[in-house]
Protein backbone atom coordinates (compact mmCIF):
# COMPACT_ATOMS: atom_id res chain seq x y z
CA UNK A 1 0.00 0.00 0.00
CA UNK A 2 1.45 3.59 -0.76
CA UNK A 3 0.44 6.20 1.11
CA UNK A 4 -2.07 7.46 -1.09
CA UNK A 5 -4.02 3.94 -1.12
CA UNK A 6 -3.36 4.65 3.20
CA UNK A 7 -5.20 8.10 2.68
CA UNK A 8 -7.28 6.70 -0.17
CA UNK A 9 -8.68 3.55 2.98
CA UNK A 10 -9.56 6.25 5.31
CA UNK A 11 -6.24 5.97 7.31
CA UNK A 12 -5.78 9.33 9.21
CA UNK A 13 -2.19 9.39 10.25
CA UNK A 14 -1.45 9.07 6.45
CA UNK A 15 -3.70 11.54 5.84
CA UNK A 16 -1.57 13.68 8.35
CA UNK A 17 1.15 12.91 7.12
CA UNK A 18 0.24 13.19 3.40
CA UNK A 19 -0.46 17.17 3.99
CA UNK A 20 2.58 17.76 5.57
CA UNK A 21 4.28 16.47 2.71
CA UNK A 22 2.60 18.54 0.25
CA UNK A 23 2.91 21.47 2.64
CA UNK A 24 6.40 21.45 2.44
CA UNK A 25 6.75 20.67 -1.18
CA UNK A 26 8.19 17.65 -0.59
CA UNK A 27 9.65 15.85 -3.46
CA UNK A 28 6.92 12.31 -2.97
CA UNK A 29 4.05 15.40 -2.53
CA UNK A 30 3.54 15.17 -6.55
CA UNK A 31 3.14 11.36 -6.89
CA UNK A 32 0.98 11.49 -4.47
CA UNK A 33 -1.44 14.44 -5.32
CA UNK A 34 -1.66 12.64 -9.17
CA UNK A 35 -2.59 9.09 -7.49
CA UNK A 36 -5.18 10.92 -5.33
CA UNK A 37 -6.33 13.26 -8.21
CA UNK A 38 -9.09 10.86 -9.26
CA UNK A 39 -10.71 10.69 -5.75
CA UNK A 40 -11.18 14.45 -6.19
CA UNK A 41 -14.00 16.59 -6.78
CA UNK A 42 -16.60 15.01 -4.25
CA UNK A 43 -16.62 17.11 -0.85
CA UNK A 44 -18.31 20.58 -0.90
CA UNK A 45 -15.67 23.41 0.17
CA UNK A 46 -16.60 25.89 1.82
CA UNK A 47 -14.54 28.80 2.60
CA UNK A 48 -15.23 30.34 5.80
CA UNK A 49 -13.45 34.00 6.29
CA UNK A 50 -13.29 37.25 7.93
CA UNK A 51 -11.77 39.62 10.47
CA UNK A 52 -9.34 38.34 13.25
CA UNK A 53 -11.66 37.83 16.26
CA UNK A 54 -15.16 37.53 14.37
CA UNK A 55 -15.83 33.98 15.64
CA UNK A 56 -14.80 32.08 12.71
CA UNK A 57 -13.06 29.22 14.66
CA UNK A 58 -15.86 29.02 17.35
CA UNK A 59 -18.50 29.46 14.33
CA UNK A 60 -16.61 26.34 12.78
CA UNK A 61 -16.82 24.26 15.58
CA UNK A 62 -21.04 24.63 15.83
CA UNK A 63 -21.04 24.08 12.28
CA UNK A 64 -19.10 20.97 11.94
CA UNK A 65 -20.95 20.02 15.37
CA UNK A 66 -24.32 20.30 13.48
CA UNK A 67 -22.96 18.77 9.62
CA UNK A 68 -21.75 15.52 11.95
CA UNK A 69 -25.24 15.38 13.31
CA UNK A 70 -26.88 14.86 9.99
CA UNK A 71 -23.87 12.42 8.94
CA UNK A 72 -21.86 14.38 6.90
CA UNK A 73 -18.10 13.75 7.59
CA UNK A 74 -15.97 17.15 7.99
CA UNK A 75 -12.89 18.35 7.42
CA UNK A 76 -11.34 21.25 8.79
CA UNK A 77 -8.44 23.67 7.10
CA UNK A 78 -7.39 26.51 9.53
CA UNK A 79 -4.98 28.59 8.00
CA UNK A 80 -3.42 31.54 9.87
CA UNK A 81 -0.76 33.96 9.02
CA UNK A 82 2.69 33.37 9.46
CA UNK A 83 4.95 35.62 11.74
CA UNK A 84 6.63 37.64 8.41
CA UNK A 85 9.99 38.35 10.47
CA UNK A 86 10.70 34.49 11.73
CA UNK A 87 8.39 32.82 9.56
CA UNK A 88 7.47 31.08 12.79
CA UNK A 89 3.61 31.02 13.81
CA UNK A 90 1.12 30.16 16.56
CA UNK A 91 -1.93 28.49 15.23
CA UNK A 92 -4.40 28.67 17.93
CA UNK A 93 -7.76 27.77 15.88
CA UNK A 94 -7.84 24.47 17.76
CA UNK A 95 -8.76 26.18 21.04
CA UNK A 96 -12.21 26.76 19.58
CA UNK A 97 -12.72 23.48 18.15
CA UNK A 98 -12.50 21.26 20.84
CA UNK A 99 -15.93 19.26 20.37
CA UNK A 100 -14.06 17.64 17.21
CA UNK A 101 -11.25 16.37 18.96
CA UNK A 102 -13.17 13.21 19.76
CA UNK A 103 -14.57 12.32 16.34
CA UNK A 104 -13.67 10.11 14.18
CA UNK A 105 -15.72 11.63 12.00
CA UNK A 106 -13.83 15.05 11.71
CA UNK A 107 -10.71 16.03 11.26
CA UNK A 108 -8.71 19.60 12.11
CA UNK A 109 -5.73 20.57 10.19
CA UNK A 110 -3.89 23.72 11.42
CA UNK A 111 -1.99 25.50 8.71
CA UNK A 112 0.28 28.16 8.14
CA UNK A 113 0.47 30.56 5.44
CA UNK A 114 3.91 31.18 4.57
CA UNK A 115 4.47 34.21 3.61
CA UNK A 116 1.57 33.38 0.61
CA UNK A 117 -0.71 36.79 -0.63
CA UNK A 118 -3.80 37.17 0.60
CA UNK A 119 -4.39 34.20 3.31
CA UNK A 120 -4.53 31.25 2.07
CA UNK A 121 -1.27 29.47 1.66
CA UNK A 122 0.20 28.81 -1.64
CA UNK A 123 -0.34 24.75 -0.56
CA UNK A 124 -3.73 25.16 0.33
CA UNK A 125 -5.06 24.07 -2.86
CA UNK A 126 -3.49 21.03 -2.79
CA UNK A 127 -4.17 20.33 0.54
CA UNK A 128 -8.03 21.04 0.19
CA UNK A 129 -7.69 18.10 -2.97
CA UNK A 130 -5.64 15.59 -0.46
CA UNK A 131 -8.89 16.29 1.85
CA UNK A 132 -11.55 15.42 -0.33
CA UNK A 133 -9.98 12.74 -1.49
CA UNK A 134 -9.72 11.41 1.62
CA UNK A 135 -13.65 10.90 1.67
CA UNK A 136 -14.53 14.20 3.72
CA UNK A 137 -18.45 15.19 2.92
CA UNK A 138 -17.87 18.90 3.62
CA UNK A 139 -14.27 20.75 3.75
CA UNK A 140 -14.46 23.59 5.57
CA UNK A 141 -11.70 26.42 5.14
CA UNK A 142 -11.01 29.20 7.62
CA UNK A 143 -8.94 32.05 6.55
CA UNK A 144 -7.85 35.44 7.90
CA UNK A 145 -9.56 37.88 5.82
CA UNK A 146 -8.12 41.74 5.63
CA UNK A 147 -9.60 42.99 3.00
CA UNK A 148 -8.69 42.22 -0.30
CA UNK A 149 -7.34 38.45 0.53
CA UNK A 150 -11.29 37.07 1.11
CA UNK A 151 -10.89 37.63 -3.14
CA UNK A 152 -8.08 34.23 -3.09
CA UNK A 153 -10.43 32.15 -1.09
CA UNK A 154 -13.00 33.00 -3.80
CA UNK A 155 -11.36 30.72 -6.64
CA UNK A 156 -10.70 27.44 -4.22
CA UNK A 157 -14.26 26.91 -2.83
CA UNK A 158 -17.75 25.90 -4.14
CA UNK A 159 -19.32 28.54 -1.10
CA UNK A 160 -17.80 32.01 0.85
CA UNK A 161 -19.19 32.28 3.96
CA UNK A 162 -17.78 35.90 5.42
CA UNK A 163 -18.26 36.22 9.06
CA UNK A 164 -18.57 39.65 10.91
CA UNK A 165 -19.11 40.55 14.34
CA UNK A 166 -21.22 43.43 15.73
CA UNK A 167 -18.62 46.52 16.66
CA UNK A 168 -16.07 45.74 14.84
CA UNK A 169 -16.68 48.56 12.64
CA UNK A 170 -16.86 45.51 9.20
CA UNK A 171 -19.66 46.04 7.73
CA UNK A 172 -18.26 49.27 6.60
CA UNK A 173 -15.25 47.70 6.00
CA UNK A 174 -16.90 45.10 3.58
CA UNK A 175 -18.68 47.42 1.56
CA UNK A 176 -15.86 49.43 0.95
CA UNK A 177 -13.22 46.88 0.25
CA UNK A 178 -15.85 44.99 -1.83
CA UNK A 179 -15.60 41.87 -0.28
CA UNK A 180 -19.67 41.20 0.15
CA UNK A 181 -19.79 41.27 -3.02
CA UNK A 182 -17.92 37.68 -3.15
CA UNK A 183 -19.96 36.02 -0.30
CA UNK A 184 -22.98 33.46 -0.67
CA UNK A 185 -23.50 33.71 3.26
CA UNK A 186 -23.00 36.23 5.71
CA UNK A 187 -22.77 35.49 8.95
CA UNK A 188 -23.45 38.45 11.75
CA UNK A 189 -21.91 36.35 14.64
CA UNK A 190 -21.77 37.72 18.28
CA UNK A 191 -25.78 38.03 17.96
CA UNK A 192 -26.03 38.06 21.42
CA UNK A 193 -24.02 41.25 21.88
CA UNK A 194 -25.67 44.72 22.20
CA UNK A 195 -24.83 46.15 18.38
CA UNK A 196 -25.75 43.02 16.91
CA UNK A 197 -29.58 44.42 15.96
CA UNK A 198 -27.52 47.34 14.08
CA UNK A 199 -24.87 45.85 12.98
CA UNK A 200 -27.71 43.34 11.56
CA UNK A 201 -29.67 46.04 9.63
CA UNK A 202 -26.32 47.70 8.48
CA UNK A 203 -25.85 44.24 6.46
CA UNK A 204 -29.11 44.18 5.45
CA UNK A 205 -28.81 47.11 3.66
CA UNK A 206 -25.61 47.02 2.33
CA UNK A 207 -26.53 43.21 1.14
CA UNK A 208 -29.34 44.80 -0.96
CA UNK A 209 -27.18 47.25 -2.34
CA UNK A 210 -24.44 45.19 -3.48
CA UNK A 211 -26.78 42.60 -5.74
CA UNK A 212 -28.30 45.11 -7.89
CA UNK A 213 -31.29 43.14 -9.48
CA UNK A 214 -29.41 40.23 -10.57
CA UNK A 215 -31.75 37.45 -12.94
CA UNK A 216 -33.98 34.80 -11.51
CA UNK A 217 -31.26 32.24 -11.50
CA UNK A 218 -28.78 34.11 -9.76
CA UNK A 219 -27.87 33.31 -5.98
CA UNK A 220 -29.40 35.86 -3.69
CA UNK A 221 -26.53 36.20 -0.38
CA UNK A 222 -28.63 35.01 2.47
CA UNK A 223 -27.42 36.95 5.74
CA UNK A 224 -27.94 35.01 8.96
CA UNK A 225 -27.59 35.85 12.62
CA UNK A 226 -25.36 33.51 15.08
CA UNK A 227 -24.04 33.27 18.40
CA UNK A 228 -21.43 30.68 18.28
CA UNK A 229 -20.76 30.11 21.75
CA UNK A 230 -24.23 28.70 22.60
CA UNK A 231 -24.67 27.66 19.18
CA UNK A 232 -27.83 29.56 18.33
CA UNK A 233 -28.54 29.92 14.20
CA UNK A 234 -26.13 27.19 13.54
CA UNK A 235 -29.23 25.39 12.28
CA UNK A 236 -30.16 28.27 9.83
CA UNK A 237 -26.45 28.41 8.54
CA UNK A 238 -26.67 24.92 7.21
CA UNK A 239 -29.55 25.13 5.49
CA UNK A 240 -27.79 28.11 3.87
CA UNK A 241 -24.60 26.17 3.08
CA UNK A 242 -26.99 23.70 1.84
CA UNK A 243 -29.40 25.58 -0.10
CA UNK A 244 -26.45 27.06 -1.90
CA UNK A 245 -24.95 24.05 -2.69
CA UNK A 246 -27.71 22.83 -4.48
CA UNK A 247 -27.91 25.97 -6.06
CA UNK A 248 -24.40 25.66 -7.39
CA UNK A 249 -24.82 21.90 -8.38
CA UNK A 250 -27.95 22.86 -10.48
CA UNK A 251 -26.78 25.74 -11.97
CA UNK A 252 -22.95 26.45 -13.57
CA UNK A 253 -21.35 27.60 -10.38
CA UNK A 254 -20.18 23.84 -9.89
CA UNK A 255 -18.89 22.80 -13.05
CA UNK A 256 -17.37 26.64 -13.52
CA UNK A 257 -15.25 25.79 -9.99
CA UNK A 258 -14.23 22.86 -11.08
CA UNK A 259 -12.82 24.32 -14.29
CA UNK A 260 -11.35 27.59 -12.92
CA UNK A 261 -9.63 25.07 -10.82
CA UNK A 262 -8.23 22.37 -13.14
CA UNK A 263 -7.06 25.43 -14.89
CA UNK A 264 -4.99 27.20 -12.31
CA UNK A 265 -3.55 23.64 -11.27
CA UNK A 266 -2.88 22.80 -14.92
CA UNK A 267 -0.87 26.28 -15.16
CA UNK A 268 0.83 26.26 -11.80
CA UNK A 269 2.03 22.85 -12.68
CA UNK A 270 3.12 24.01 -15.87
CA UNK A 271 5.12 26.40 -14.47
CA UNK A 272 6.64 24.49 -11.91
CA UNK A 273 7.56 21.90 -14.60
CA UNK A 274 8.92 23.73 -16.94
CA UNK A 275 11.13 26.11 -14.64
CA UNK A 276 12.62 22.73 -12.69
CA UNK A 277 13.05 20.90 -15.97
CA UNK A 278 14.64 24.20 -17.48
CA UNK A 279 16.71 24.66 -14.68
CA UNK A 280 18.14 20.89 -13.92
CA UNK A 281 19.97 20.99 -17.70
CA UNK A 282 21.41 24.53 -16.95
CA UNK A 283 24.77 24.16 -15.41
CA UNK A 284 25.19 25.99 -12.52
CA UNK A 285 28.47 26.90 -13.73
CA UNK A 286 26.81 28.62 -16.50
CA UNK A 287 24.14 30.46 -14.69
CA UNK A 288 26.94 31.99 -12.08
CA UNK A 289 28.80 33.22 -15.39
CA UNK A 290 24.94 34.48 -16.96
CA UNK A 291 24.05 36.23 -13.50
CA UNK A 292 27.44 37.73 -13.14
CA UNK A 293 27.57 39.24 -16.89
CA UNK A 294 23.98 40.72 -15.83
CA UNK A 295 25.15 42.02 -12.53
CA UNK A 296 27.81 43.76 -14.05
CA UNK A 297 25.74 45.14 -17.16
CA UNK A 298 27.13 43.41 -20.13
CA UNK A 299 23.83 41.35 -20.68
CA UNK A 300 20.02 42.18 -19.57
CA UNK A 301 18.25 39.21 -18.18
CA UNK A 302 14.85 39.98 -20.46
CA UNK A 303 16.78 38.66 -23.54
CA UNK A 304 19.16 36.56 -22.16
CA UNK A 305 16.02 34.79 -20.59
CA UNK A 306 14.53 34.66 -24.20
CA UNK A 307 18.08 33.18 -25.90
CA UNK A 308 18.39 30.66 -23.04
CA UNK A 309 14.95 29.55 -23.86
CA UNK A 310 15.28 29.64 -27.49
CA UNK A 311 18.48 27.44 -27.17
CA UNK A 312 16.51 25.10 -25.03
CA UNK A 313 13.12 24.03 -27.03
CA UNK B 1 12.08 19.57 2.28
CA UNK B 2 13.27 21.73 5.33
CA UNK B 3 13.48 20.09 8.56
CA UNK B 4 14.46 23.43 9.34
CA UNK B 5 10.60 24.63 10.01
CA UNK B 6 9.64 22.35 12.91
CA UNK B 7 5.84 22.11 13.80
CA UNK B 8 5.31 21.54 17.34
CA UNK B 9 2.18 20.98 19.57
CA UNK B 10 2.38 23.01 22.62
CA UNK B 11 -0.52 21.71 25.22
CA UNK B 12 -1.47 22.25 28.61
CA UNK B 13 -2.90 18.85 30.63
CA UNK B 14 -4.69 18.55 33.34
CA UNK B 15 -7.11 20.56 35.00
CA UNK B 16 -5.32 23.58 35.97
CA UNK B 17 -6.74 27.03 34.73
CA UNK B 18 -2.94 29.14 33.71
CA UNK B 19 -1.54 28.87 30.16
CA UNK B 20 0.75 31.99 30.93
CA UNK B 21 3.64 29.54 30.54
CA UNK B 22 2.29 27.92 27.75
CA UNK B 23 1.92 31.08 25.61
CA UNK B 24 5.36 32.19 26.46
CA UNK B 25 6.56 29.45 24.85
CA UNK B 26 4.64 29.15 21.80
CA UNK B 27 5.67 32.47 21.54
CA UNK B 28 9.24 31.97 21.57
CA UNK B 29 9.23 28.89 19.43
CA UNK B 30 7.40 30.86 16.70
CA UNK B 31 9.83 33.70 17.00
CA UNK B 32 12.35 30.89 16.54
CA UNK B 33 10.76 29.90 13.43
CA UNK B 34 8.72 27.45 14.36
CA UNK B 35 5.08 26.44 13.27
CA UNK B 36 3.52 26.46 16.99
CA UNK B 37 -0.14 24.29 17.64
CA UNK B 38 -1.15 25.71 20.46
CA UNK B 39 -4.53 23.77 21.92
CA UNK B 40 -5.42 25.83 24.78
CA UNK B 41 -6.36 24.31 28.43
CA UNK B 42 -7.95 21.75 30.07
CA UNK B 43 -6.26 19.14 27.33
CA UNK B 44 -6.83 15.00 28.23
CA UNK B 45 -4.08 12.69 27.43
CA UNK B 46 -6.25 10.96 24.28
CA UNK B 47 -7.22 14.96 23.06
CA UNK B 48 -3.43 16.06 23.22
CA UNK B 49 -2.42 12.40 21.23
CA UNK B 50 -5.10 13.35 18.47
CA UNK B 51 -3.91 16.73 18.20
CA UNK B 52 -0.43 15.42 17.40
CA UNK B 53 -1.63 12.95 15.23
CA UNK B 54 -3.89 14.73 13.03
CA UNK B 55 -1.19 17.91 12.82
CA UNK B 56 2.06 15.54 12.19
CA UNK B 57 3.89 17.26 14.30
CA UNK B 58 7.86 16.86 14.83
CA UNK B 59 7.20 17.19 18.82
CA UNK B 60 4.80 17.46 21.50
CA UNK B 61 5.66 19.90 24.28
CA UNK B 62 3.54 19.81 27.61
CA UNK B 63 3.85 22.74 29.95
CA UNK B 64 2.56 21.05 33.01
CA UNK B 65 2.30 23.27 36.40
CA UNK B 66 0.16 21.17 38.08
CA UNK B 67 2.34 19.04 39.91
CA UNK B 68 0.09 16.23 38.70
CA UNK B 69 3.14 15.67 36.28
CA UNK B 70 3.93 12.17 37.38
CA UNK B 71 0.26 11.27 36.99
CA UNK B 72 -0.33 13.32 33.12
CA UNK B 73 3.05 13.20 31.42
CA UNK B 74 3.16 8.65 31.33
CA UNK B 75 -0.37 9.31 30.31
CA UNK B 76 0.34 11.18 27.21
CA UNK B 77 3.63 9.16 26.95
CA UNK B 78 1.07 6.04 26.91
CA UNK B 79 -1.16 7.32 24.74
CA UNK B 80 1.16 8.27 22.36
CA UNK B 81 2.63 4.74 22.11
CA UNK B 82 -1.07 3.25 21.86
CA UNK B 83 -1.41 5.13 18.77
CA UNK B 84 1.54 4.72 16.29
CA UNK B 85 3.04 7.66 17.80
CA UNK B 86 5.67 6.61 20.06
CA UNK B 87 8.10 8.12 17.97
CA UNK B 88 7.40 11.54 18.55
CA UNK B 89 9.77 13.26 20.79
CA UNK B 90 8.03 14.91 23.84
CA UNK B 91 9.00 17.74 25.92
CA UNK B 92 8.05 18.95 29.15
CA UNK B 93 8.28 22.07 30.82
CA UNK B 94 7.16 23.18 34.64
CA UNK B 95 8.31 23.22 37.98
CA UNK B 96 9.47 19.60 38.53
CA UNK B 97 12.07 17.89 41.36
CA UNK B 98 15.13 16.55 39.49
CA UNK B 99 14.03 12.80 40.85
CA UNK B 100 11.17 13.15 38.45
CA UNK B 101 12.14 14.53 35.83
CA UNK B 102 14.65 11.57 36.01
CA UNK B 103 12.14 9.21 35.67
CA UNK B 104 10.04 10.89 33.51
CA UNK B 105 13.44 10.84 31.09
CA UNK B 106 13.55 7.48 31.30
CA UNK B 107 10.04 6.57 30.60
CA UNK B 108 11.19 8.41 27.44
CA UNK B 109 10.26 12.34 27.73
CA UNK B 110 13.33 13.70 25.58
CA UNK B 111 14.25 16.47 27.85
CA UNK B 112 12.52 18.44 30.77
CA UNK B 113 12.89 22.13 31.26
CA UNK B 114 12.59 24.17 34.51
CA UNK B 115 11.24 27.52 35.23
CA UNK B 116 15.04 28.93 35.04
CA UNK B 117 15.94 27.52 31.84
CA UNK B 118 16.54 30.26 29.02
CA UNK B 119 14.19 29.43 25.55
CA UNK B 120 17.27 29.64 23.41
CA UNK B 121 18.62 26.64 25.28
CA UNK B 122 14.91 25.04 25.08
CA UNK B 123 15.10 25.95 21.26
CA UNK B 124 18.54 24.07 20.94
CA UNK B 125 17.35 21.12 22.81
CA UNK B 126 14.04 20.93 20.92
CA UNK B 127 16.03 21.07 17.35
CA UNK B 128 18.97 19.10 18.12
CA UNK B 129 16.41 16.60 19.58
CA UNK B 130 14.26 16.59 16.39
CA UNK B 131 17.20 16.32 14.34
CA UNK B 132 18.60 12.77 15.48
CA UNK B 133 15.14 11.28 15.04
CA UNK B 134 15.21 9.14 12.03
CA UNK B 135 13.43 10.81 8.59
CA UNK B 136 9.58 9.02 8.79
CA UNK B 137 9.24 7.04 5.71
N1 LIG C 1 -20.20 36.77 22.68
C1 LIG C 1 -19.78 35.96 21.73
N2 LIG C 1 -18.45 35.69 21.63
C2 LIG C 1 -18.05 34.85 20.65
C3 LIG C 1 -18.95 34.27 19.73
N3 LIG C 1 -18.25 33.51 18.85
C4 LIG C 1 -16.95 33.61 19.22
N4 LIG C 1 -16.82 34.41 20.32
C5 LIG C 1 -15.56 34.75 21.01
O1 LIG C 1 -14.80 35.57 20.16
C6 LIG C 1 -13.41 35.33 20.33
C7 LIG C 1 -12.74 35.00 19.01
O2 LIG C 1 -13.28 33.78 18.51
P1 LIG C 1 -12.53 32.93 17.43
O3 LIG C 1 -13.45 31.81 17.05
O4 LIG C 1 -11.17 32.57 17.87
O5 LIG C 1 -12.44 33.99 16.23
P2 LIG C 1 -11.61 33.92 14.84
O6 LIG C 1 -10.35 34.68 15.04
O7 LIG C 1 -12.51 34.60 13.83
O8 LIG C 1 -11.40 32.47 14.51
C8 LIG C 1 -13.31 34.18 21.33
O9 LIG C 1 -13.05 34.73 22.60
C9 LIG C 1 -14.69 33.56 21.28
O10 LIG C 1 -15.03 32.93 22.47
C10 LIG C 1 -20.35 34.59 19.85
O11 LIG C 1 -21.20 34.16 19.09
N5 LIG C 1 -20.69 35.44 20.88
MG1 LIG D 1 -9.65 31.37 14.13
Amino acid sequence: MTLADDVLAGDRRALARVLTLVERAAPEAREILAALYSATGRAHLVGITGAPGAGKSTLINALAAQLRASGDTVAVLAIDPSSVFSRGAVLGDRIRMQDLVHDAGAFVRSMASRGAVGGVARASAAAIDVLDAAGFDRVLIETVGVGQSELDIAALVHTVVLVEAPGLGDEVQAIKAGVLEIADIVVLNKGDLPHADIALRTLTLALSLAQPAAGAAAWQPRLQRTDALSKHGIEGLRAALDAHRTHAREGTRWAEQQAVRAKAALVSELREQLYTSFMEQLPPAQLAEIVAAIAARTRDPYSTARHLLAAHS
Amino acid sequence: MSRSQLRVLIAKPGLDGHDRGAKVIARALRDAGMEVIYTGLRQTPDMIVEAALQEDVDAVGLSVLSGAHNVLVPAVLQALQARGLGDVPVFVGGIIPEDDAAALRAQGVSAVFGPGTSTSEIIRVMESVVADRPPVN
